[in-house]
């Protein structure tokens, strides 16, 4: 048999924001390294073409729509749930706006769809004993709010920070059932989120080049580190946030 | 939505440079305090104050103040 410590076969797992950007690379990423996925997004026809590009070698892929944002739909998403092996909690959203602007709506916005809703998943995965013992659980955060604070991310970091925080928090917690919680705190990443218009390409095109390896990140980049920390052969990793950012925090 | 008003909201975003300066045809990106982050402010003062979004490429496009202005009264209902 090939050796490979990465091997994802057998494993279950969850990724959430799956119609787009990282969540979609990873779950196609996930299930080319033999893994059976459950994705979950808001967009039904957006999520069906992450659907369409997993391995067709694995069986028994399933998509539920769920918006993260809407407390019903994520008891309902974590009731539909195959026992899981691990999840990778990708839903999220930007904002780039000056600290002075950051109005009480806007940190609501940022942090219910960036904190509460992937706090809440976990909660109630753990909870309702979704994750299996063993599972590993991935959340996206950020280096922003932690390892890098860029004029005008407050509001995102913030959230972000908060998400490291009750990472952490769990990583001990659930230590117990050998559930095993990392985060991965990429840089810039080239997703539709940082294409949204708010920073000209221009100024993006500029600022890749503060990156020590000269490039913004991919999502396959943060797809396959979230693979490692799904596989065994991370198996004695948990509570660490994997900075990914090309050393631009160094 | 009057100009007068698009200045004074203007040009209380900026801290070092003095108010009279600024007026409609002022060049915003030749100020000396003018910054990326400045830029960023005007994009969350135009969307605070007039419900418009505005995007970097408006900034990049624009060279007055006049300009702005122009964008967000015809982007405003």
């Amino acid at each position: 048999m090939e050796y490979n410590p990465f091997s994802l076969s057998g494993k279950t797992i969850l990724v959430t924001g799956a119609s787009s950007g990282i969540g979609r690379e990873t779950a196609i990423a996930c299930s080319r390294m033999g893994a059976r996925l459950v994705i979950t997004a808001r967009n039904q026809e957006r999520l069906q073409t992450t659907l369409d590009q997993l391995n067709p070698e694995v069986d028994g892929h399933m998509q539920l729509i769920a918006d993260m944002t809407v407390q019903q739909d994520i008891e309902r998403l974590v009731g539909e749930m195959p026992k899981l092996d691990g999840a990778v909690l990708c839903a999220g959203n930007s904002m780039t706006v000056p600290l002075q602007f950051g109005t009480r709506e806007k940190l609501d916005s940022m942090f219910n769809i960036n904190f509460f809703a992937p706090v809440e998943l976990l909660r109630l995965m753990y909870k309702k004993k979704v994750l299996v013992k063993g599972a590993s659980v991935v959340l996206i955060a950020s280096i922003g709010g932690t390892h890098s604070f860029m004029p005008g991310n407050g509001v995102y970091g913030a959230s972000k920070a908060a998400l490291n925080s009750v990472m952490r928090y769990a990583a001990r917690e659930y230590a117990t059932r050998n559930v095993r919680v990392n985060s991965i705190c990429p840089g810039m990443v080239n997703t539709p989120l940082i294409h949204d218009g708010t920073i000209t390409e221009e100024q993006l095109a500029e600022d890749a080049k503060r990156y020590p390896l000269g490039r913004y990140g991919e999502p396959t980049d943060v797809a396959n580190t979230a693979i490692y920390l799904l596989s065994d052969a991370s198996s004695w990793m948990t509570g660490h946030d994997l900075v990914l950012d090309g050393g631009f925090s160094l | 939505m009057s100009i007068d008003q698009f200045i004074e909201n203007f040009t209380e975003l900026f801290d070092e440079t003095d108010p009279d300066t600024i007026n409609a045809t002022t060049q915003f990106k030749d100020l000396e305090e003018w910054s990326s982050l400045l830029a960023l402010s005007v994009i969350a003062m135009i969307d605070e104050e007039y419900d418009v979004e505005f995007r970097g490429e408006d900034i990049r496009s624009s060279n007055t103040v006049e300009d702005l202005f122009k964008i967000v009264q015809s982007r405003a209902e």
